[in-house]
């Protein structure tokens, strides 16, 4: 059984799921609206968190949030299920596939056949939608890829119960109910307000504009603190972070720049235009710093040099999204 | 990033096109594909380059007689004791202990029979392991000189 999804390929998991999943149920918009309502866009620098023995640098909210916050601001009815037991979870999968619903889904990149080897980590928090069954495969819509792929009912089990950090748990989630009517201008204010609060008014020093700078100051003393190799690759853990499959380029800096064209339609606001090449500014900028720290990593350029010049960089990027930011809050508001 | 800036430098991608958020002449955002970037392509061999070394080095030490096959088995699916211990549904400490030749030796099918369905092998298999690390990437492989 295949449920007649529309597949649209899109640079982000989370956002291109929901995006699809709002479109199948009769909300046709793009990514980067789903992206901006949700609030998806944040810097997150948490030294005492690893990924591979790394600190965590992150350019988005946590995964569930863009779909959850998303769909609130829209009104929309969701539902979500978490399982103790891989044969419970598949139980459910199959009945609201043979009921007709496409089902999104959290699952871990290394178990999913699909993907291209060189990108098989353990990461746990890849979204996709999963729209049919056959025989022992099930029909899935993932938003990175072109076309729909297929998967072994064996694969999408290990996947949905993927272990380590930020586990699914085999968690599910879908489009209950659409409302009657949108309020679309309130919920692109509503996800511009979140963006800018997270960004500016955190009272960790880890997240936003000061979590960028925090990055910068401790990035500076990493060639002293960790030595060359380790200093390498913990600047390649950053870079990964920020290009890898699903940011759209720039850590999500040009999707957030996309919706805040879409914004300045809808709420008939000429300064977000303004303000979207702003941003793209910014994502460009951190496009420079990837490319300079590729360098170092591959041993093109001096390291004490580029890091004096790797950290004002950054400092620079947290100028610019602070002012960015502020200058958002303040369009919006008036 | 224009249009014209997204970048196609393959080499990881193994025939995927992913979306890039880029700028027309017009100064609207398109979804442009692209095949890769260098900068990203850096950061994902080094961190291949970083597991193939721990390969070589596990291998050295089975062959010295400080670790059981199972250590090999289990960084090729980048784990560690912990990670495997939730997966396996093993004790931490006894998935540490069967890192260990002398008790990985002793250990029948049965026990080894979940470490052997979680990485998709047989149980044979699982008791050996090659003389130089499988090769995880055909493109990582062939492309770099080490």
């Amino acid at each position: 059984m295949k449920i007649n999804f529309p597949h649209r390929q899109f640079a982000h998991c989370e956002s291109g799921v929901t995006a699809n999943l709002l479109n199948y149920h009769g909300f046709p918009c793009s990514e980067a609206l789903v992206f901006g309502i949700g609030a998806g866009l944040f810097f997150g620098y948490v030294p005492f968190i690893k990924i591979n023995k790394m600190p965590l640098t992150t350019y988005r909210i946590g995964p569930g949030g863009i779909f959850k916050k998303a769909t609130r601001r829209l009104g929309i009815e969701i539902r979500k299920q978490k399982f103790s037991s891989p044969a419970a979870a598949e139980k459910e999968l199959d009945r609201l596939l043979a009921s007709g619903h496409p089902v999104g889904a959290q699952t871990g990149v290394f178990w999913l056949p699909f993907f291209p080897p060189a990108y098989r980590f353990h990461f746990n928090g890849h979204n996709l939608v999963i729209i049919g069954k056959e025989n022992d495969e099930y029909l899935i819509s993932d938003p990175i890829f072109e076309e729909p792929v297929r998967c072994s009912t064996i694969d999408l089990r290990k996947a949905r119960f993927a272990k380590g950090a930020l586990a699914p748990k085999g968690k599910i989630y879908y489009i209950e109910k659409m409302p009657q009517q949108f309020d679309l201008p309130g919920a692109v204010k509503a996800g511009i307000n979140d963006v800018c609060r997270v960004m500016l008014k955190t009272p960790v020093p880890l997240a936003g504009v000061r979590g960028i700078r925090l990055l910068a100051r401790q990035l500076a003393k990493w060639p002293g603190k960790l030595g060359e190799e380790q200093t390498i690759l913990h600047l390649g853990h950053v870079i990964r972070m920020q290009e890898e499959i699903g940011t759209g380029g720039g850590g999500f800096r040009f999707i957030y720049a996309a919706f805040l064209q879409e914004a300045a339609e809808i709420l008939k606001n000429e300064k977000l235009l303004e303000l979207s090449s702003n941003c793209t500014h910014i994502g460009d900028l951190w496009r420079d710093f990837a490319l300079l720290a590729s360098r170092v990593c591959r041993g093109r350029a001096a390291v004490q040099d580029s890091f004096d010049e790797l950290a004002s960089l950054l400092r620079q990027c947290a100028v610019e999204e602070e002012k960015l930011f502020k200058n958002l809050h303040g369009a919006i508001s008036c | 990033m224009k249009k014209e800036d997204v970048p196609q430098q393959g080499g990881l991608n193994a025939g995927c096109r992913e979306v890039n958020y880029a700028v027309d002449g017009d100064g609207h955002y398109t979804l442009e594909q692209s095949v890769g970037w260098e900068a990203k392509n850096i950061a994902l061999r080094q961190a291949w380059t970083v597991i193939i070394d721990q390969l070589h080095q596990v291998l050295a030490e089975i062959r010295a007689g400080q670790k059981s096959p199972l250590a090999y088995h289990m960084i090729k699916a980048q784990m560690d004791p912990q990670l495997l211990a939730q997966y396996s549904g093993i004790a931490r400490w006894r998935v540490k202990r069967h890192l260990k030749p002398a008790v990985f030796h002793k250990l029948g099918d049965p026990a080894l029979a979940p470490y052997a369905e979680l990485f998709g092998i047989s149980v044979e298999v699982l008791r050996e392991v090659p003389d130089k690390p499988d090769p995880l990437l055909a493109e990582l492989d062939s492309s770099e000189e080490r």
